[in-house]
């Protein structure tokens, strides 16, 4: 079944259109999400998703179009990256990016939700609901043993887990995720599709995926890319009927 | 984690028992004050070395730890010591002036001392005008207060700029390295107003204190610079320890994930900047004093690299390696250039170290960035231990990897 958009609408993209050299990357995509819910983007490659990512997360700027962001509507084109995840947009990328010189105390220290500014950072003392947090998070993600360590030992799948701790430790209220079920094993895949779709009762999760059966399992809405804009959007079994679908995506 | 400052980093306890003990011995040897051991020259080569070894800490924060490679922070030195300088200078030629218009028969007027000094400072460039750059020159407290205003205001200008344009990497240094030369190019006109290539001199002689002979000023300016190197120490040991150390390591391994955390990484880049700039100046304010003399080639580029070569040869992300690193590479330098290095004869070819040093240093260097990435603080770091980090405690298991009582405990 599909799982219908519930509460007001978090984040809105209307009329978006990016061009690189020549390459229209984006051509006139609108999308919305609402406050708690999953979300998949599928598509073939080139199709735009990360451009996409990319956009709301103010990497990239568009051309035209605009992005709105929570009930009171700002936009987001307006804010830098670092503005755009203070606001609550967290970006989990394909390869796991920690700091590994640092320990995943460390590392998660400084994704805990805190004021972010050099002097508010000066001024930080640990206190004892951070130093539990972190240990709760840590826990979370099955590293609760491992606070101490310098999260360069750690394995790829430890590190993939811990930078899902940061993101969680970040709070954000859209989440981003990109290829979540790269390199995993069954096993790994089964324990991020719960997590994901647990994330998504408190807040807005969006999956780019290619993998189909892992969407599959995901059971929610999907927005098909195709080109730089949505060749179609329902459920999954609405989306693989579509002819057009079947035609550029799945081939055949 | 409850903790004391120092229990968590005994280095910082035992750099300054070092320092404390280096500053004592020196003391103790001095001709002011002791035995004699250590002539007033070298006294005032070590109080410089304390100086070089303050603006190295600051390198060390903004390369180090931040990843920023500036070659534009010796040019903050440089203008801590002019800052400085112009009060020395004034002050001293003020004193002269009056003694030597206190045999005129009517009393000097003010404008007469004024016009006085004016024109022994500035006979020399030609000029008859002080200018306005000396409207504070006059005040102790006024030019202290210049020498972190103008370091300080001017990092934050280019460094905003320059972050703002979100200018990184080697394009970074090449720009900090423009602002250096612009700089010393100006400083070289006489109508710049501080002397053109003359620069300033005379800085050894303390205004007020024309009876205390040098023995005595050099030992105390040693001594202020170690106070102020063991400050600027601990200052920077316990910015980077904490989690702003985390923050900025974070940034100089990968700024644009600090962005998607949602760090504004040029504010940190900058408060860095403006940090390293204003512990600079200070270096500088200390260090002219005792040097005597500053002219604007003091501001050379080539100042900005030996600070950075002194670093990378000490250790980046080491305080206390950039502190060796300085110390140790700035000393050898005044030993190989000094002259005072026997010739090497080859036979057919004779070493004068004075030509060959700076080869030397070169190929230091290149080894050093070759064989021992974290310099030399690494290299004392890989022969006190393994390279596994301390753990403490005993293991819980029988595998050599295997979980230690702390670490089960945390």
């Amino acid at each position: 079944m599909t799982g219908q958009t519930t509460g007001a609408t978090l984040l809105e993209a209307s009329g978006l259109s990016v061009t690189f050299d020549g390459y229209r990357a984006i051509r006139n995509l609108s999308f919305a999400i609402g406050e708690r819910e999953l979300r998949a983007i599928i598509g073939p490659n080139g199709a735009g998703k990360t451009t996409f990512m990319d956009i709301i997360t103010g990497k990239t700027r568009p051309d035209e179009g605009r992005v709105l962001w929570g009930p009171l509507s700002r936009s987001l084109l307006a804010m830098n990256e670092a503005q755009i995840a203070r606001i609550g947009i967290g970006r989990k990328f394909q390869r796991p990016t920690v700091f590994e010189d640092q320990t995943v105390r460390e590392n998660l220290i400084m994704a805990l939700k805190a004021p972010r500014s050099p002097f508010a950072v000066l001024r930080w003392k640990p206190r004892r609901p951070d130093l539990d947090r972190t240990e709760t998070l840590a826990t979370q993600v099955g590293l609760g043993q491992a606070l101490s360590r310098k999260s360069g030992e750690l394995s790829h799948g430890q590190k993939q887990w811990l930078e899902i701790g940061m993101l969680l430790a970040q709070e954000p209220k859209l989440l981003l995720v990109d290829e979540p079920a790269a390199g995993m094993t069954l096993a790994e895949r089964e324990q991020t599709t719960t997590l994901l779709t647990e994330l998504a009762k408190t807040r807005a999760v969006v999956v780019v995926e290619h993998d189909m059966e892992f969407v599959r399992r995901l059971n929610c809405r999907v927005t098909v890319l195709h080109e730089g804009s949505v060749l179609a959007e329902g459920s999954l079994d609405h989306v693989t009927a579509n002819p057009q679908v079947i035609e550029v995506y799945l081939g055949r | 984690m409850k903790h004391s400052f120092f229990a968590k980093n005994p280095s910082v306890l035992l750099f300054l028992a070092c320092l404390a003990l280096f500053t004592i011995a020196v003391t103790v040897m001095s001709e002011a004050w002791g035995l004699s051991l250590i002539p007033t020259s070298f006294v005032k080569t070590l109080g410089k070395t304390l100086c070089l070894c303050l603006v190295a800490l600051a390198m060390d924060l903004i390369w180090g730890f931040t990843g920023i490679l500036s070659l534009g922070h010796m040019a903050f030195f440089a203008i801590g010591g002019y800052m400085i300088g112009m009060w020395l200078m004034y002050a001293r030629t003020e004193e002269i002036v009056i003694l030597s218009l206190a045999n005129s028969p009517l009393p000097a007027t003010p404008e007469e001392i004024r016009q006085g000094i004016t024109s022994q400072i500035f006979g020399v460039v030609g000029s008859s005008e002080l200018p306005p750059i000396w409207s504070f020159a006059h005040s102790l407290p006024l030019q202290l207060l210049l020498v972190l205003l103008v370091p300080g205001l001017l990092a934050l200008v280019f460094g905003w700029l320059a972050f703002r344009s979100r200018v990184t990497g080697v394009y970074l240094s090449i720009l900090t390295q423009a602002m250096t030369l612009t700089l010393a190019l100006w400083l070289f006109q006489n109508d710049s107003g501080l002397r053109g290539n003359n620069g300033l001199s005379g800085l050894q002689n303390i205004p007020g204190l024309g009876q205390t002979s040098q023995d005595v000023i050099s030992i105390w300016l040693f001594l202020a610079s170690a106070l102020a190197l063991a400050l600027g120490y601990l200052l920077l040991s316990s910015i980077t320890s904490g989690k702003f150390g985390s923050v900025i390591r974070a940034i100089r391994d990968d700024e644009t994930r600090m962005r998607f955390l949602g760090y504004p990484v040029e504010s940190y880049k900058l408060f860095v900047f403006t940090l390293a700039a204003l512990i600079a100046a200070i270096a500088g304010a200390l260090y002219y004093p005792q040097a005597g003399i500053i002219n604007p080639a003091e501001l050379a580029p080539i100042a900005s690299i030996y600070l950075a070569v002194w670093v990378a040869i000490g250790g980046r992300g080491q305080l206390w390696g950039a502190v060796l690193g300085a110390a140790l590479v700035s000393l050898l330098s005044s030993w190989f250039t000094g002259g005072r290095a026997p010739d090497l004869p080859l036979g057919f070819y004779t070493i004068k170290w004075v030509d060959w040093w700076l080869i030397l240093l070169g190929l230091g260097f290149v080894c050093v960035t070759l064989f021992a990435p974290q310099g030399l603080a690494g290299l004392l770091q890989r022969l006190a231990g393994p390279l596994t980090p301390r753990r403490g405690g005993a293991p819980l298991g029988p595998d050599p990897g295997a979980l230690q009582e702390k670490e089960a405990r945390e």
